[in-house]
């Protein structure tokens, strides 16, 4: 089943994100993907994530499509100008991709090439609109198209915490207005923030996947309340994860095996996605290299 | 208003090695303002040159260098200095020490760093600054142009960077966005961010022969013309 037609017919739809590697074996983050296999609708990959330099989401996508894998490219404006952009969506589609999610990108200055030159020629909703006009036909400066990239599946992504948010909304409704057909959020960790969100965005009319990254431990979670726009980690889940770290470091002081923190983890993301399961379409799992972890957190969430 | 900094000296002297005699050429206009080429910098620089066992064979101040052709007039006015020096060096703005190269057939140097400042900030420097887009966009962002105010530039709206209204790039500075935003919202403009202006066109930013005629390069053409006329007669 492709990931459009899962939206269409499953209640509750699961994707998970993958990352390529700095490098040139494939092996590692192929496994990750290949323990995601029947468990999850789609898999994002992620493109140049961070702005970090690595090998592209649309080889490691096509890889996973010639596995038999639902991959969902993601693209980011950064790195090319709309020729590059429109032609990567072409190239994607020849190789059998089909989900597209379309996002500006980190400034280059976060990343790991500080001096590089930013292009940002396009944004997340330009680049939608060149993707729809591919779809219908025409490249953004009206050239007719020889052939048409009939099923490409565009999404786009959503800041649900953002504050103030009303900008994020009205941003998102021209998403959905140049051709976004699924919505994939940032980090959520505060159900009722993320309740009062999807009721101002009730007139959206495509589905949206909560997203959830795992919590790895107490400081990772202040640090991302710290410097990632958008995120809030409430102070309980803190304490749990801090609770959790505690018991690991007695653990190991007694010889024992000290895996409270990943229990907690799991048990954080499983309670998560059945709080906002009432709530939207489904979640999109961001493991941060936890990759194998994920089966464990659906198992525990009951899907 | 081009704004600049002065090149470290040991820069400076990278570029001098093996020219003994230099000629040093300081604007009076915006590097002056800066505090690169005013009277007081512009003594201090020859003197590090001196200390430095070069010799100067004279300074020339020029009102706005980046006048082609007055900084040719002035620079006239001391020729037999400048053709006694090796090499100039221009304490002036990029277009300034382009101008003097295009003045002297001799090898000119930069003394300083024209800083990029987002953006053109009009004769009187303020906050507000121009892209010189060619499409102003001003009335769709509430007055405030998104090319400049944003990091990235952006076109249609905040990306999700942005943290207690600072931008993802550099906390100190206020998200460009946040700004339209806010100040749409202020005048009861903010239904404003519904509209989807069309694609930004790069092409418009490309000096092109109709654009140089304007202005100054009007000035140039007209003062390059009476010598076509006498030769016609």
């Amino acid at each position: 089943m492709t990931f459009k037609e899962a939206l269409q017919n499953e209640d509750f739809v699961i994707t998970c994100e993958v990352a390529p590697p700095k490098g040139v074996d494939m092996d590692h983050v192929l496994e990750e993907a290949e323990l995601l296999r029947g468990r999850v609708a789609g898999i994002n990959v992620t493109d140049l994530q961070a702005a970090a330099m690595r090998v592209s989401s649309l080889a490691t996508c096509s890889m996973l499509k010639q596995k038999g894998l639902e991959p969902i490219l993601q693209m980011v404006c950064r790195d090319r100008n709309r020729l590059a952009l429109q032609s990567e969506l072409l190239s994607a589609y020849t190789l059998g991709v089909r989900n597209v999610l379309c996002l500006t990108g980190d400034h280059v200055v976060l990343g790991d090439h500080p001096e590089a030159k930013p292009v940002f020629d396009l944004d997340s909703v330009s680049l939608l609109q060149a993707a729809q006009g591919l779809i219908d036909g025409h490249d953004l400066a009206g050239n007719e198209l020889e052939s048409t990239p009939d099923d490409l599946f565009l999404g786009a992504i959503v800041t649900p915490g953002a504050d103030p948010v009303e900008p994020q909304i009205y941003k998102l409704h021209n998403k959905v207005r140049a051709g976004a057909k699924f919505i994939q959020t940032q980090a959520v960790y505060d159900v009722p923030t993320f309740e009062k969100f999807m009721e101002k965005v009730s007139d959206i009319d495509v589905p949206i996947l909560a997203g959830i990254v795992l919590l790895k431990s107490a400081g990772m979670a202040r640090y991302m309340n710290a410097n990632v726009a958008g995120v809030f980690v409430p102070d309980d889940l803190i304490k749990e994860m801090s609770d959790a770290g505690k018991k690991d470091k007695e653990a190991k002081e007694r010889g024992e095996k000290a895996d409270h923190k990943v229990k907690t983890s799991i048990e954080i993301a499983a309670r998560l996605i059945r709080g906002l399961r009432p709530l939207c379409a489904g979640v999109h799992l961001m493991p941060l290299g936890w990759g194998h972890h994920v089966p464990a957190v659906l198992e525990s969430a009951g899907i | 208003m081009i704004a600049s900094e002065r090149k470290p000296l040991e820069e400076i002297l990278g570029y001098l090695d093996g020219e003994n005699k230099v000629f040093v050429v300081a604007c009076d206009g915006c590097s002056a303002g800066c505090g690169v080429s005013d009277q007081e910098h512009t003594a201090e620089m020859v003197k590090e040159l001196e200390d430095s066992g070069k010799s100067v064979t004279g300074v020339a101040r020029v009102e706005m260098t980046c006048n082609s052709g007055l900084c040719a007039l002035m620079l006239d006015q001391h020729l037999a200095q400048v053709n006694e020096a090796d090499s100039l060096l221009v304490l002036a703005c990029g277009a300034g020490i382009q101008a003097v190269a295009g003045a002297i057939q001799k090898p000119v140097h930069p003394g300083t760093n024209s800083v990029y400042s987002g953006g053109f900030q009009g004769l009187w420097r303020s906050e507000p600054r121009c892209a010189e887009c060619g499409n102003c966009m001003l009335d769709y962002t509430g007055g405030i142009c998104p090319y400049t105010a944003c990091s990235k530039s952006l076109l249609y709206g905040s990306c999700g960077g942005p943290m207690d209204g600072k931008c993802e790039v550099d906390q100190s500075v206020e998200c460009g966005w946040m700004r339209i935003y806010e100040r749409l919202e202020s005048l009861g403009k903010a239904d404003r961010l519904k509209d989807m202006p069309p694609l930004r066109n790069f092409k418009q930013m490309l000096p092109v022969g109709e654009q140089r005629r304007s202005s100054l390069w009007a000035l140039e053409l007209m003062d390059a013309e009476p010598e076509a006329q006498e030769s016609d007669d």
